[in-house]
C-alpha cells in the first residue's frame, strides 16, 4: 500500500472533528489517528478539503475523505445534510446548476476532476450514475442501454454491448425477449437496473447512485443491493442513502454527514465520522453518529 | 339529550344555487349557440353548393362556373411554406431559451418578453410589417407567394417558439440528467433524447399555430394577396389567393349568388382547419406520456 494511505484517517477526520464544539472530539482523534488505515484498498478518489456553496450560500464544506478502488462507500445522515450535493461533486453534476460553485479538489486517480482542462464530458463517461428516480429514457429497453456507447462512439457488436450490460445488471433475463418494447413497460425495479445496466454499458470505471432504491419496494430493493454487491468486483460505487439498514448491509466503508445549523435556516453539511461500515454501526467514536445510527436523531 | 336531526338546505339557499348553476350554464350556452347557429347559417347556405366542381374549379366571373381550386391550393401552399419556415425557425428559438439561455442574463429574459408580446400582436401589424419590408422596401419581392408566406410565418412564429418552449420544457430533467451523466454532450443530449422527446408537443403546437394561420385575412389583404386569381401559383415569385381572400372577395361581390359560394368555401376553410385541430388532438392524445 502506498504512505498516503497510512495517513488517510487523520486526513478524513481531523477537519470536521476540529469543528465541532463538543468536548468528545479529543477522544475521537486519538481512536482514529492510531487506528488502522481504513479501507485497504487504492484510493480511487482523494476528496480534499471540498465545499459546494450555491449562490454562494455553502451547503457542505470541510469535506475530506478516501474512497477505495472496489469498495462500495455510503454516505449517510439525515435530510439537508449534503450527501447528494456530495455525491454530485464526483461526476461534476453539480456543474449543470450555474448557481452551484465547488471547491477543493477531487482526485481521481491522481488527477484533479476539477483541474483546468478537465472537461466534465470525459469525467462522466468514466463515472457513471444512477439516480434516486428510475429515469429511463422514453425509449426501447435495448435503445436505453445503447445510448451511452453510441454518444461516446463505442466500437463493437452493439448488441453485444447491450446484452454483457443487461446480464450485469441482472436484468437479461428478464428482458430478453422484448428488448425493443418501451423502457416504461418495466417495474420500477426493473427500470432501476435497466438504469444501472445503461451506466454499465459505458464501460465505467466508479458507480455513483444517489438514494438508487428510495422509489422501489423492498423486493426490488434487495435486488438491486444483491446486484450491488456483485457490482463491487468490478467498479467502485458510491452510493447515498437514507436507509441505514442498507448502507449496513452493502458498503464496506460509511461516511455519515451531519449539517451544521448556521445562523438561521443555513445548514451546512460535514463529515461527523468516515470509517468501516461495521464500526460505524457497531462502535462509531462520535457521539452524533451513535444517535444517528441508533435512530435516535435524524 | 337527543342528537340533532339532519334536515335539509333552507329552500331560498337552495333556490341560489340552482340560480347559480342556470347562470353559468346560460354563459356557456351563448358561447355555443352562437357557434352553432353560424355553423348551421354557413351550412344551408354553403351546402347546396358544395361539389367536387366547385372545388376543382377556377374563381370566375360567372357565380355558375366558379369555384376554389386556385384559393385552395394557394393556401395549402402558404401553409406548407409557413411549416417549413417557422418549424426549424421556433424549434430552434424555443430550444435555445429553454435549453442554452442563461435566464440571469436581462437580453435573454428581454428576448422572452418580447416573444410573448409578439404572440399577441394584431395580425394587421405583420400585413405592414409584410408589406414595408417584404413586399416593397428592402426586399422588394412583390405581391408574391413568398412574401405571403413569409408575412404568415414572422405572425405565428412567436406562437410556434411559445408551443415548442412548453414541450421541451415537459420533458423532465432527469432525461438530461441521465443523458450527460452517460457522457453525452450537451448537443447529443438535447439531438438525441431532448428533442425526441418532444417532438409530438412541438408537432401539436405547430399544428394549431398553422390553423391560426390557414384563416388570417387581413395580413395578406394589406401585402396584396390577389383577389381575382384563375390560376395556380406556379412558383414561390407568383401570384397567389387564398381561401379567406377569397371569402373575402365573394362576401363583398353583390350578386347573392356569390354570397352562397362564400358559405360555400367557408365550409371547405371549415373542414381543413378542423381536420388539422383534430390531427393535432390525436397527435396529442396517442404520444401523451405520463413521466
Amino acid at each position: 500500500m502506498p504512505t498516503e494511505q497510512m495517513t488517510e484517517p487523520q486526513e478524513q477526520a481531523t477537519p470536521p472533528v476540529s469543528r465541532r464544539p463538543d468536548p468528545p472530539t479529543t477522544r475521537i482523534e486519538t481512536r482514529q489517528a492510531d487506528k488502522q488505515p481504513v479501507g485497504r484498498a487504492e484510493p480511487i478518489f482523494e476528496v480534499k478539503e471540498v465545499g459546494v456553496s450555491y449562490n454562494g450560500n455553502p451547503a457542505v464544506r470541510n469535506i475530506t475523505l478516501d474512497i477505495g478502488r472496489n469498495r462500495i462507500t455510503a454516505l449517510i445522515g439525515p435530510s439537508g445534510c449534503g450527501k447528494s450535493t456530495l455525491i454530485r461533486c464526483f461526476n461534476r453534476m453539480n456543474d449543470l446548476i450555474t448557481a452551484a460553485t465547488v471547491d477543493g479538489s477531487i482526485l481521481y486517480h491522481g488527477q484533479d476532476l476539477y483541474g483546468t482542462g478537465v472537461d466534465p464530458v470525459e469525467v462522466r463517461k468514466l463515472i457513471g450514475m444512477v439516480f434516486q428516480k428510475p429515469n429511463p429514457f422514453p425509449k426501447s429497453i435495448y435503445d436505453n442501454v445503447a445510448f451511452g456507447p453510441r454518444v461516446i462512439g463505442m466500437q463493437g457488436d452493439m448488441g453485444a454491448i447491450v446484452e454483457r450490460a443487461l446480464t450485469r445488471a441482472a436484468l437479461w433475463d428478464d428482458v430478453k425477449d422484448r428488448l425493443k418494447e418501451n423502457a416504461y413497460q418495466l417495474s420500477g425495479g426493473q427500470q432501476q437496473r435497466l438504469c444501472i445496466a445503461r451506466c454499465l454499458a459505458v464501460e465505467p470505471d466508479v458507480i455513483l447512485m444517489d438514494e438508487p432504491c428510495s422509489a422501489l419496494d423492498p423486493i426490488a430493493t434487495a435486488k438491486i443491493e444483491d446486484l450491488m454487491l456483485e457490482l463491487k468486483n468490478r467498479y467502485s460505487i458510491v452510493i447515498v442513502t437514507h436507509n441505514m439498514q442498507q448502507a449496513a448491509r452493502v458498503s464496506d466503508m460509511t461516511a455519515v454527514l451531519m449539517p451544521e445549523v448556521r445562523e438561521g435556516d443555513v445548514t451546512i453539511g460535514h463529515i461527523v465520522e468516515y470509517a468501516e461500515t461495521d464500526k460505524i454501526f457497531t462502535n462509531p467514536d462520535n457521539k452524533r453518529t451513535e444517535e444517528y445510527v441508533t435512530g435516535r436523531v435524524g | 339529550m337527543t342528537p340533532a336531526r339532519i334536515g335539509s338546505v333552507a329552500p331560498a339557499e337552495r333556490l341560489r344555487g340552482a340560480a347559480f348553476k342556470g347562470l353559468l350554464m346560460f354563459s356557456l350556452l351563448i358561447g355555443f349557440a352562437t357557434l352553432v347557429v353560424l355553423l348551421i347559417t354557413v351550412a344551408s347556405d354553403g351546402l347546396g353548393h358544395l361539389s367536387w366542381d366547385f372545388v376543382t374549379s377556377f374563381p370566375s366571373s360567372l357565380p355558375s362556373r366558379a369555384g376554389i381550386q386556385s384559393p385552395l391550393v394557394g393556401t395549402i401552399y402558404l401553409m406548407v411554406l409557413v411549416a417549413l419556415i417557422t418549424i426549424p425557425i421556433g424549434v430552434g428559438a424555443a430550444l435555445y431559451l429553454e435549453e442554452y439561455a442563461d435566464r440571469r442574463r436581462w437580453f435573454n429574459r428581454a428576448i422572452e418578453l418580447n416573444i410573448q408580446n409578439l404572440a399577441a400582436v394584431p395580425s394587421i401589424v405583420y400585413g405592414i410589417l409584410g408589406l414595408a419590408f417584404l413586399v416593397r422596401g428592402p426586399i422588394g419581392l412583390g405581391r408574391v407567394l413568398l412574401a405571403g408566406a413569409l408575412t404568415l410565418s414572422l405572425l405565428v412564429l412567436p406562437i410556434v417558439i411559445i408551443a415548442a418552449r412548453e414541450a421541451i420544457r415537459s420533458v423532465p430533467p432527469s432525461i438530461r440528467e441521465g443523458a450527460l451523466a452517460l457522457g453525452a454532450t450537451r448537443w447529443q443530449m438535447i439531438w438525441r433524447q431532448v428533442l425526441p422527446a418532444s417532438v409530438p408537443g412541438i408537432a401539436t403546437g405547430s399544428i394549431l399555430a398553422l390553423s391560426r394561420a390557414i384563416g388570417e385575412t387581413a395580413p395578406l389583404i394589406l401585402i396584396g394577396a390577389i383577389v381575382f386569381v384563375p390560376f395556380n401559383p406556379s412558383g414561390l415569385t407568383d401570384q397567389f389567393t387564398a381561401l379567406p381572400i377569397q371569402i373575402f372577395n365573394w362576401t363583398s361581390r353583390p350578386q347573392a349568388e356569390f354570397k352562397l359560394l362564400a358559405a360555400a368555401a367557408i365550409l371547405v376553410l371549415m373542414a381543413l382547419l378542423l381536420t388539422m385541430n383534430a390531427f393535432a388532438i390525436w397527435l396529442r392524445n396517442k404520444y401523451q406520456r405520463r413521466w
